[in-house]
């Protein structure tokens, strides 16, 4: 039973991580790839990681894979936004079809 | 054109999953399981994803962040990897590709910003 819920839960991390690469090839501007490649790949690796915790059980190396989901779930939203303010600072234009641009207006 | 440049990428992609699910792959470190070989192709697939963001992306901006997202990908190529095979240090070879790309993504983006790495 275990296994059976360990392979949904690697066929759906798996599902996330491709749409994800997807998006970060397919998208128009490094702050639309940014948004929809960091969120998806994060949840994409956790629920792989969750499905190896489901396979291992409470063996060391399944409580390696839960201590990396948290490690994860806090460092990959942090990087992502380091990235897009010094992407915004260092004077990275926007797409021509984007509508608001509130940092530059909070930071004149 | 542009209806055609999508057809073109969904064929392509469609093309690859076919060929992934449908073809007899070699036993790769001999390995028992078919199902958790081809989830560990179509992985590597999405990583040449990445590796095309890095070569052709027009700001270093973009480098750096596919190279984030493929840090955060090893992650999930080592915990696939500790299943079939049975060895637990994989996930360490994870967790430790990770937290150094957790740290360098931060010296890059305090880089690209324009300001020293000490400030």
């Amino acid at each position: 039973m275990n296994e059976i819920i360990g392979y949904i839960f690697l066929g759906l991390g798996l599902l996330f991580d491709f749409i994800g690469c997807l998006g970060l090839l397919r998208f128009p501007d490094i702050y639309n790839r940014l948004h929809s490649s960091i969120k998806c790949v994060t949840l994409g690796t956790s629920s792989i990681l969750l499905g190896l915790f489901l396979f291992k059980g409470f063996t060391p190396g399944g409580i390696k894979a839960l201590l990396c989901i948290a490690f994860l779930l806090l460092t990959a939203p942090v990087s992502a936004h380091v990235l897009s303010r010094s992407a915004h600072k260092s004077g990275v234009k926007l797409w021509k079809g984007s509508v608001c641009d509130k940092y530059a207006d909070d930071s004149k | 054109m542009k209806r055609l440049r999508w057809f073109l990428g969904l064929a392509f992609i469609l093309a690859v999953f076919a060929l992934i699910l449908f073809w007899p792959l070699p036993t790769l470190l001999g390995w028992q399981s078919k199902f958790l070989h081809r989830v560990f192709m179509i992985m590597l697939f999405s990583g040449g994803f990445c590796f095309l963001r890095i070569a052709l992306g027009p700001t270093a901006a973009d480098r750096v962040a596919a190279l984030d997202i493929f840090g955060i990908l090893i992650l999930g190529f080592c915990a696939i990897l500790g299943i079939p095979t049975g060895r637990e240090w994989y996930i360490d070879i994870g967790i430790a590709w990770a937290l150094q790309s957790f740290i360098s993504i931060l010296a890059m983006a305090k880089f690209m910003e324009g300001r020293n790495f000490d400030e």
